[in-house]
């Protein structure tokens, strides 16, 4: 009997060890990355870099500057296309659980969410970049944001599915019109959830480069008119890891770690998000 | 809500026990000042005012532990508050026995003088004073007192017996003037032992300890 | 009898083929409190969701009969200012967690669109709270979220929110079973204070609370209303043997 009993705290404590072990491997690949990316591309890293320009092949100095900028505002475009509707398909989700469009619509969510991102690019090319023949910011927010979208649309119909069906009763039995309770109740008890769903899905697209190929397709100078094609990170990062030029892949790294830099604050702030705007039922 | 609906209910009882207490001292004081009007009171009046009181009573604490489902003390003084409402409801058939014979008694030349009767009925009233008072103030020490005083009682009213059969036995014609005589004595007596079980009543309130049947253990 | 403020008129509700409801008749007096009591199932809170319309909302739920308001019929009134006559208080309580307790109380104001000036509204704050006896515990923290108040207390934010848009009743669906037995004890001593100025329904599956604060009782069975009555009759001589054997615990 001891014996039996013996063997099973044995085997207790070597299951706690592996996964404790495979846990830990879990980590590694990240802890490479950055170790990488710090000892190589830190060096390169000062302010002009990040102020000025790019400059040709052969010249000193030049920065990212504009691919910076590129990203910004391929966020803010994609994130002014995509929010608005995730957020209204979300809600429609969550109130009309047992409707059949609700379940053709889920659906198709998940079909979005495993298209490949380049085959969003072709799209968005051939519905904005063909009708206006030239490469644009705007095609190439299009493109984020319909990889934005299924992100947002199921975080928040599961926030807003974890709301208490009894806050909406109790607005109803104010007198609140359905309009109003979705907006002035549902909507900011679910705020803490919904934008971590966004700064998610923004975490996501900041470092995609295939839909970007042939729709806002690269800039070397600054450009802030989204009917013109524009440069970003990710793009830029590519461009320059793929050239025979070893000053350029000093930048790629530099790059990357910015771009790491803007993906880690991101996540950051949402879980500050989470924290402060934790609603408790 | 329990404390004040509980309220309502002392009161009540104790308006009733002043009612009975009345109705006691003004059939002896009819009987003792031959005031026929007062003895007619008690009768025509005031016994019915006890007998509705009675109904009341029963009727408020049937409701009162129906709704409130008391517990403990509380429980205790309702259901004491029932027992206590029939004795006095007793008491007050016993005054009225009273005055009827002092009705008879007034009219006619008194048999002897009254000395023992007064007596007797001085201590019975007192002794059902200090009961209600025991209850309104929650004294079981002084309830336990009163329960002493009923053997003076008990041996007066049969003081009055041996006394009034000497008279009957002398003399014949006295004999239904006796009776009546003897009648008010067995009341009086009867209103002390009803005033013991109030005293009872009040110990068990109190301290939940039942002291019927063995008055040693006082 | 007292004076009626509601007159429920054979009330059946379904919900899809299930007929919950069976041809309620009742009138609910002014001024007093009501307890809807019954066994698990019978039908008591679907009844008092009926009172405030908010029965229709659920999926498969449908309503056939009259229920008058004063004399008008409440299922010929829009929904929604019916639903501001008659507030209700619901089991757990849900005071609005992304409100402050100063919103919380104002919340039927603002979500009805009601504007009002700042004084108006302190001085709603004010006496509401008053009147549900939070005043004192939390006049210095008005500005805090709701959500941080105990249990009771945040009932009894839920109650005054109910009030401050001055219903003529308010139904409340077993407000105190959620609640330690200190925080009861005040939302029934509360419920006896509110009915100086409003009409109470009180759902309950606690036979001792529906006869302590209740002054009429109405005890339903399987959808159907089997006995009306003021409750001390009911607790002590029930006309209904299947009244009585629920008194005596022979079921639910």
């Amino acid at each position: 009997m001891k014996k039996q009993i013996q063997k099973r705290i044995i085997k207790d404590k070597l299951f706690k060890i592996v996964i404790i072990l495979l846990s830990f491997l879990s980590t590694f690949p990240l802890f490479f990355i950055l170790f990488y990316l710090i000892k190589n591309g830190v060096f390169s890293l000062n302010f002009e870099f990040l102020i000025n320009l790019p400059k040709p092949v052969g010249e000193k100095g030049g920065g990212i500057a504009n691919a910076i900028v590129g990203t910004f505002i391929l966020i803010i475009i994609s994130s002014f296309l995509s929010i608005p509707i995730g957020i209204c398909v979300g809600i429609y989700l969550s109130e009309n659980k047992d409707k059949n469009l609700s379940k053709v619509i889920n659906y198709f969510v998940d079909i979005l969410q495993g298209i490949p991102s380049i085959v969003l690019g072709i799209i968005a090319y051939l519905w904005i970049v063909r009708p206006m023949r030239h490469f644009s910011a705007l095609s190439g927010g299009v493109a984020l944001a319909i990889m934005m979208l299924p992100v947002i649309i199921k975080s928040t119909e599961e926030t807003l599915n974890l709301i208490p069906q009894s806050l909406k009763e109790a607005a109803f039995s104010l007198g609140a019109p359905y309009y109003k309770t979705i907006l002035s109740i549902v909507l900011p008890a679910g705020i803490s959830g919904i934008t971590t769903g966004i700064l998610i899905s923004i975490s996501r697209i900041a470092g995609e480069t295939a839909p970007l190929l042939f729709t806002a397709f690269g800039n070397p100078y600054m450009n802030l008119n989204i009917f013109k094609p524009i440069e970003s990170l990710p793009h830029l990062i590519y461009n320059y890891a793929k050239s025979p030029y070893p000053e350029w892949h000093q930048k790629a790294w530099a790059a990357s770690f910015i771009l790491i830099l803007i993906v880690f604050t991101l996540n950051f702030i949402s879980k500050l998000v989470v924290k402060r705007w934790k609603v408790r039922f | 809500m329990i404390e004040g609906k509980l309220k309502e209910l002392q009161d009540k009882i104790i308006e009733m026990a002043f009612l009975v207490q009345s109705m006691i001292e003004k059939s002896i004081k009819g009987l003792m000042e031959k005031d026929k009007n007062l003895l007619l009171e008690v009768i025509e009046k005031e016994e019915k005012k006890v007998n509705d009181m009675e109904i009341e009573i029963d009727d408020m604490v049937t409701k009162f532990i129906a709704l409130y489902h008391p517990e403990a003390t509380y429980l205790r003084t309702s259901l004491m508050i029932l027992k206590i409402n029939n004795d006095l409801e007793r008491m007050g058939d016993e005054a009225v026995n009273i005055s009827e014979s002092a009705l008879f008694l007034i009219e006619r030349p008194p048999v002897k003088p009254l000395i023992d009767i007064p007596r007797m009925a001085e201590i019975t009233i007192q002794m059902l004073k200090d009961s209600i008072t025991s209850f309104i103030e929650g004294k079981p020490e002084l309830a336990k007192e009163v329960c002493i005083r009923d053997d003076i009682v008990d041996s007066l009213r049969d003081q009055i017996h041996r006394e009034l059969l000497t008279y009957m036995m002398q003399d014949p014609s006295t004999i239904e003037r006796a009776f009546h005589l003897i009648r008010i004595a067995r009341s009086l007596e009867r209103i002390a032992d009803l005033s013991t079980n109030l005293c009872e009543d009040v110990i068990f309130i109190v301290k939940g300890k039942v002291i019927k049947h063995h008055k040693e253990d006082i | 009898m007292e004076s009626e403020i509601l007159r429920i008129e054979n009330l059946n509700a379904y919900y899809f083929e299930n007929h919950v409801l069976k041809d309620i008749n009742l009138k609910i007096p002014k001024n007093k409190v009501t307890a809807i009591m019954g066994p698990s199932g019978c039908g008591k809170t679907t009844l008092i969701r009926c009172i405030n319309r908010l029965h229709e909302l659920s999926p498969g739920a449908r309503v056939i009969g009259k229920v008058f308001l004063h004399n008008e019929n409440i299922y010929e009134m829009e929904a929604m200012m019916v639903r501001k006559k008659i507030g209700m208080v619901f089991q757990k309580p849900n005071p609005f967690p992304t409100m402050s307790i100063y919103d919380n109380v104002l919340s039927g104001y603002h979500l009805n669109g009601i504007k009002l000036s700042k004084s108006e509204k302190d001085r709603i704050v004010e006496e509401t709270l008053r009147k549900v006896g939070l005043w004192d515990e939390v006049k210095d923290s008005l500005h805090r979220k709701g959500t941080f108040l105990s249990g009771g207390q945040q009932q009894r934010l839920c109650i005054a929110r109910a009030i401050a848009l001055s219903p003529e009743i308010l139904l409340m669906d077993e407000p105190t079973s959620a609640l330690d037995p200190i925080s009861a004890a005040k939302i029934e001593e509360l419920i006896l204070n509110l009915k100086e100025n409003y009409t109470v329904v009180i759902v309950t599956h606690n036979l001792q609370q529906a006869a302590r604060i209740s002054d009429y009782t109405a005890f339903l069975f399987m959808g159907e209303l089997v006995e009306f009555d003021k409750t001390e009759k009911i607790f002590t001589v029930p006309s209904d043997p299947r009244t009585e054997n629920y008194l005596l615990g022979k079921f639910g």
